[in-house]
């Protein structure tokens, strides 16, 4: 079970949470302006890093908000947890 | 109060296990009671804590907004829930006892005028259970994955948590240990019963 620390509620179990997919995914300025192959890429194509990866989380049984969490895909280690106008720590993306 | 008004229409959530709620109390060194507390009325309110806005707020409460997990402000009958950085449940007596009183959330709106936020009266989404004595804690500890110990958890405290399944927001009372769970009114049937089944070990000796 991963313990993570909401950045407004503290540190909780993962069954308090949702997980929400790859973080830092800007949605694109002119979406009518894509080709098929660009839209398919902005809706379907992430990341898939081993070693630290940004992801969203919500804390849905405590303040609901959404925010991001830094995790070692390869140890599950969460490295970090910041809110969603906060830049990645350590740069990048 | 009003013979004829639509509160004798009403039926609270867990009106079916009220019997069983009260035959499931404990008394003595090892005691637990639980009870319904129904009716409470409960205004959701959402407002940016550092506008102007939210210091009417504060004023027509007579309370400061609790700006931090956990955290709760008594004001009068009313407490105020801490619920998310932007949100708040305010916690009032049932309305027909207080009918000359202006109804909460008509005077939170008339604070909140136009200005960006909400006021809404939710008290129909959950229902309060109050869960009471010695043996109180660790009735939640079976479920709940909190620390509830007094060094972390204590009176005046509020957190969104779950117990067994449920989702609920739990507030500790006082030192006896009372706490109130409020969970959705749709859960408040499971819940009841899964702290029935909880409590029932504690009407025997304790097991070395």
């Amino acid at each position: 079970m991963l313990l993570i620390t909401c950045p407004w509620c503290g540190p909780r179990d993962e069954t308090e949470y949702h997980y929400g997919g790859q973080a830092h995914v800007p949605h694109p300025e002119t979406p009518a302006a894509l080709s098929d192959e660009q839209w398919a890429a902005y809706v379907f194509y992430r990341d898939n890093p081993k070693g630290p990866f940004a992801e969203r989380w919500m804390h849905g049984t405590g303040c609901r908000r959404w925010f991001n969490v830094l995790r070692d895909t390869a140890t599950h280690e969460v490295l970090t947890t910041y809110r969603l106008d906060e830049p990645r720590p350590g740069g990048t993306r | 109060m009003a013979e004829t008004g639509p509160e004798t229409l009403r039926r609270s959530p867990l009106a079916p296990l009220e019997e069983r709620m009260r035959e499931a109390a404990v008394t003595g060194a090892r005691g637990v009671t639980l009870t319904e507390l129904p009716f409470l009325t409960m205004v959701n309110l959402r407002v940016d804590p550092s506008s102007e806005t939210a210091g009417r707020i504060e004023t027509a409460l007579g309370a400061p907004l609790p700006r931090r997990c956990g955290d709760t402000a008594a004001s009068g009958p009313r407490t105020i829930l801490w619920l998310g950085p932007d949100e708040w449940l305010v916690l009032s007596p049932p309305e027909e006892a207080a009918a000359s009183r202006e109804p909460e959330a008509v005077a939170l709106r008339d604070a909140l005028g136009s200005d960006p936020g909400s006021v809404v009266d939710v008290s129909a989404n959950r229902t309060t259970l109050e869960l009471s004595g010695p043996s109180a804690r660790q009735v939640l500890e079976k479920g709940c994955p909190l620390d509830l110990h007094p060094r972390a958890f204590g009176p005046g405290r509020a957190m969104s948590t779950t117990v067994g399944p449920v989702a609920v927001l739990l507030w500790q009372v006082d030192d006896a240990p009372t706490y109130r769970l409020l969970p959705r009114s749709s859960f408040a049937d499971y819940l009841a019963r899964w702290l029935v089944d909880a409590m029932s070990e504690f009407s025997r000796p304790e097991v070395p």
